[in-house]
């Protein structure tokens, strides 16, 4: 390498070095419009454990059958578990999305959290209702057991009850399309 | 008006995120254990101020279920653990040193290191004696010859 090459090189490191970066940060846009990278995300420590037990009392009269610890020990096919709330407003943006599930037969599991149950059935009421069964967390004490950290918190787990795949934020259509649609296929057997 | 009220804001000190007293053991020493525990716990929502500080929802439930987890009878390392099992390394504000930490306890070291580096280059090349010019090649010192004979001449 001459010694000009070389000083041209150099010169020239300070534009790759920006452009690098620029490259990265538009990459990070990208990733916070589709849902993909949060980067206030907590990783969840239960991916590849069985759900936790809980023992929650239903919505009243929400009529929704009340879902159990049972009825994902195991699930005997995937299914989705969804944490929310009625004064959620990340939740109004996924609702449409749990209800493609909930309309293509997807199980899809709701436990309202620290909701009261008139708004909860209210919230369902406006939007509609994605959820085969549902039960209220209040104290939000079988949440922290789940490791939740906020709503929405989507799980998905395999038929034989083990946590999979764990979203917090609400779930996009890319979410839907990208990641949830795929592993329902994977799990599917 | 708004003066007084500037006062008042800058009087006021920190005020602790634990506010209920309902919320405290009844037992000093063990609140005084539950404290040091939730000073080192990180409140997720938040994410930069630990349990104790925060005034977040979940940062109360979690105060709450530290306390009830010391008058349950565990010990300081089993309510960690009882939380580190559900949120991770991610909910203590100290991180264990492992493989995914390594880079961010690393880090101020190699930066360090480089920087010590960094300075020892610029040094030596300092130091270094200032390359003269190329030696004379044999035209050229024929043709200096030359030009020394002439001029004595």
């Amino acid at each position: 390498m001459t010694p000009a090459l070389r000083r041209r090189l150099l010169l020239l490191a300070p534009f790759g070095i920006v452009a690098a970066g620029g490259a990265a940060f538009y990459g990070m846009l990208q990733g916070l419009q589709t849902g993909e990278f949060n980067p206030r995300g907590v990783p969840s420590v239960l991916i590849g454990r069985p759900a936790p037990a809980f023992d929650l009392p239903e919505v009243p009269g929400a009529e929704v059958p009340l879902f159990r610890h049972a009825d994902i020990a195991p699930p005997g096919r995937p299914v989705i578990v969804n944490f929310w709330a009625s004064w959620c407003v990340p939740c109004v943006v996924e609702h449409p999305q749990l209800m493609a599930l909930s309309r293509e037969g997807v199980p899809v599991f709701g436990i309202a959290y620290k909701d009261r149950p008139e708004d909860s059935r209210g919230f369902l009421r406006r939007h509609g209702n994605p959820f085969a069964r549902l039960a209220r967390d209040e104290p939000g004490r079988a949440a922290i057991d789940w490791g939740v950290y906020g709503v929405p918190e989507t799980y998905l787990l395999d038929a034989q009850g083990i946590i999979r795949w764990r979203f917090a934020g609400a779930v996009t259509p890319e979410i839907l399309a990208r990641e949830i649609r795929p592993l329902l296929r994977r799990y599917a057997s | 008006m708004i003066r007084a009220a500037l006062v008042l804001l800058l009087l006021s000190g920190p005020a602790l995120a634990i506010g209920n007293p309902a919320d405290m053991l009844p037992d000093p020493a063990q609140e005084a254990r539950a404290r040091e525990i939730g000073r080192e716990l990180r409140c997720l929502v938040c994410q930069n101020e630990s349990i104790e500080d925060s005034n977040a929802d979940l940062a109360r439930d979690l105060r709450l279920l530290v306390r009830e987890r010391i008058r349950a009878g565990d010990s300081d390392a089993q309510v960690v653990a009882f939380l580190r099992d559900r949120y991770g390394d991610f909910v203590l504000l100290r991180p264990p040193f492992n493989a995914s930490t390594a880079a961010l306890w690393l880090s101020p070291a190699l930066v360090l290191a480089g920087g010590i580096l960094t300075m020892w280059l610029v040094r030596r090349r300092g130091h270094a004696a200032p390359a003269g010019p190329a030696p004379l090649s044999p035209e050229e010192q024929a043709r200096l010859a030359a030009l020394e004979a002439e001029a004595r001449r």
